[in-house]
């Protein structure tokens, strides 16, 4: 983006220099619209998951985590809860002791004497800002989370480096050679790309179930491996390649697949690096074949933990929106230092 | 490029011998001319077991029934799983049909397609349209447009689904205003809705960036021949951009629609699998309802639903290539 930043320039600058037009204005209300409608509902559950359970359904909502808070006061068994009292024109936190009907019963938690009784019309809760760490921790230690995170990075990892190998061997094969049948099989690979997954998903699960990878992580793995759009974006790239490059290899009596190691991958990294974002983003977000695959909670991945999650707890909200954030975290850190180059890879290939 | 200096690049070396010599013995076995076969061979092994195989099945399963995983203890029933599929006695209402779920699944797949190709298209059209001015800060919301495209369907459907809820930021919002608080997903018209809404917010990121680059691509020159002739902003919106910018929208369009009809993930979610009752039961839902979900896997019955929905996106895309010719030519 911008080296310098100039916040009246930012503000000020059109289309014709020196006049504001009605288009602009529209266009700064349409692009901060949109800003605020990606913004609201992330950030808003963002501050939801670290709210109390007690707190995170009240209604209408606060923006910011806040709890009733409890104090331990001498004489008394359990922890009470703190009040703003009104007495005699000033007001005072106190702690309730009981409540019967219209009175309230409060003692000063420093001093705690004899209760004295308050119309439970002149208080209000005193509430603090409190951060539901615990939220994010229960999760890590009480349900799977980690084995799901163990899973969706172990399926993300592997099936990355599978792929970018796989499709860089075939676009290789494809680029670099003449072969017979070469047109033909690249026509037939490309010719998937036109085929959803959707369509193939019954017969693919029995495949699975055949090859014995059924509620495995290999199973969720191993089909996705072989992409057409990866081939496709990695042999336009080797295409551009010199062939005398690969020549001289030959000269020096290398072997074809030392020219593919030493020569052709090294040379491939720009389109090998947008393969891998993508492939991480395909593999960390996929959920439909991993809900078919897997079956058994230890195998799944984070994204089927989650929906599992959601439907076995449905009113845990504090812990479904707190995992949901930690399963967001990684894709928008790769979004922040890789954005230029998932854009412009998309821009460039149109894919997804 | 070719260094092996430190620990690790000699490590990788040593490693690489021992995946290089047999590779090495294979080429002396076989010759230099053979080898793209073998490079070729992992891939087109996983694309014959996982893609073309299925296929196969799917084509060979549409035919058989019962609830039998292989196909040798399947018994063949022609088509009898499509014709319960089509059979209806009036289209326009799933109920008399044999198979009601299947019909409602269609028509909610037609009307989301419809509603969300529009929407998105529009919306699309218009980020695209002003991300082209010379208007400050453009990166940044480009990249903001875009962030949702990266996120998984499951986390956008919960966070929507919280920000949808009974006690949560909209009906906060609407309460302010004066408007009672509304369970918008146990609604049919308003689920459908945001149904739509969150399939806009998730994707119209990926469609911008591609109309932004075909935007990019008009000549200048253009618009600065447009100017000297006085022509009004609308006039060079219909008689210039658009045109030329006609093979993207085309591309977008048809990837909209083949995308719009196969959804399934952010919906499932949000919708708790297609809530209220069947409101938002889509084909792909369907499919795996019918196959993966039920007592009774209908492995038959879904193969024949796939098969279908298979010819209807095969039409598409060849429209779209038939289409992008035109445009071409």
């Amino acid at each position: 983006m911008h080296g310098t930043f100039n916040a009246i320039g930012f503000l000020t600058r059109t289309r014709r220099p020196g006049r504001i037009d009605v288009t602009d204005i529209l266009s700064w209300l349409w692009l901060i619209g949109g800003t605020l409608a990606v913004l609201v509902p992330v950030v808003w559950a963002g501050l939801s998951s670290l709210k109390p359970e007690a707190e995170i359904t009240r209604f209408p909502p606060t923006l910011l985590p806040r709890a009733a808070v409890q104090v331990e006061v001498q004489g008394f068994d359990k922890p009470l809860s703190l009040w703003n009292v009104s007495v005699d024109g000033e007001t005072r936190e106190m702690a309730m002791v009981r409540r019967i009907g219209l009175k309230a019963q409060m003692v000063d938690p420093e001093n705690p004497g004899k209760p004295i009784s308050v119309d439970t019309k002149s208080i209000s809760p005193v509430q603090r800002l409190t951060v539901a760490t615990e939220n994010y921790t229960d999760p890590l230690t009480r349900f799977n989370f980690l084995t799901f995170l163990k899973n969706s990075v172990f399926v993300t990892v592997v099936a990355t480096l599978l792929t970018l190998i796989v499709n860089a061997l075939a676009a290789f094969a494809l680029s670099k050679y003449r072969f017979r049948g070469d047109k033909a099989i690249f026509v037939l690979i490309i010719s998937t790309l036109m085929i959803p997954l959707t369509v193939v998903m019954v017969p693919a699960y029995l495949v699975i179930v055949g090859v014995g990878l059924v509620d495995n992580l290999w199973g969720v793995i191993i089909p996705t491996v072989a992409s057409p759009t990866g081939v496709f974006l990695l042999r336009q790239y080797m295409l551009t390649i010199p062939e005398e490059l690969i020549e001289a290899a030959r000269v020096d009596a290398a072997s074809e697949f030392r020219i593919f190691w030493r020569i052709v991958l090294p040379l491939t990294a720009p389109a090998l690096a947008v393969l891998a974002i993508f492939s991480v983003l395909w593999r960390w977000n996929d959920f439909l074949w991993p809900l078919i695959v897997l079956s058994s909670r230890e195998n799944f991945t984070l994204q089927v933990g989650l929906n599992a999650f959601q439907g076995e707890f449905s009113v845990q909200w504090h812990y479904i929106l707190a995992m949901t954030f930690l399963s967001l975290v990684p894709v928008t850190l790769v979004f922040l230092f890789l954005q230029r180059y998932i854009t412009t890879g998309i821009a460039g290939t149109g894919m997804k | 490029m070719i260094r092996s200096t430190g620990l690790a690049d000699r490590a990788l070396d040593l490693a690489m011998a021992f995946v290089e010599a047999p590779i090495n013995a294979v080429e002396r076995l076989i010759g230099k001319r053979r080898m793209p076969y073998l490079f070729l061979a992992p891939n087109l092994v996983l694309f014959g077991i996982f893609t073309f195989l299925p296929i196969a099945i799917a084509i060979g399963y549409a035919f058989t029934g019962g609830t039998e995983l292989l196909i040798s203890n399947r018994p063949f029933v022609g088509l009898d799983n499509f014709r319960k599929l089509l059979s209806c006695t009036d289209y326009l209402t799933p109920g008399s049909c044999g198979e009601s779920l299947f019909w409602t699944a269609i028509w909610n797949t037609l009307w989301f397609v419809g509603f969300n190709v529009v929407a998105t298209l529009l919306v699309a059209l218009i980020t695209a349209l002003i991300l082209n001015r010379a208007i400050a800060a453009r990166g940044f919301f480009r990249a903001m447009f875009f962030y949702p495209v990266l996120l998984s369907p499951v986390v956008i459907g919960l966070i929507w689904k919280w920000f949808l809820d009974r006690n949560g930021l909209l009906n906060a919002f609407l309460q302010m205003l004066g408007v009672p608080p509304e369970i918008f997903l146990l609604d049919v018209g308003w689920s459908r809705f945001f149904v739509v809404v969150v399939s806009v917010w998730f994707h119209m990121g990926f469609y911008t960036l591609i109309l932004l680059a075909g935007l990019q691509a008009i000549p200048k020159d253009l618009y600065e021949a447009a100017a000297i002739d006085a022509a009004t902003p609308s006039r060079t919106l219909f008689r210039i951009t658009l045109p030329l910018l006609g093979p993207n929208l085309l591309v977008v369009l048809i990837l909209l629609m083949i995308r719009s009809v196969q959804i399934f993930d952010e919906a499932w979610v949000l919708t708790n699998g297609g809530g209220p009752g069947t409101a938002n039961t889509f084909l792909v839902q369907y499919i795996y309802q019918t196959a993966f979900a039920g007592d009774l896997r209908l492995f038959g019955l879904a193969a024949a639903a796939s098969v279908l929905m298979g010819l209807v996106l095969l039409v598409l895309t060849l429209a779209q290539l038939r289409l992008g010719k035109k445009v071409e030519s």
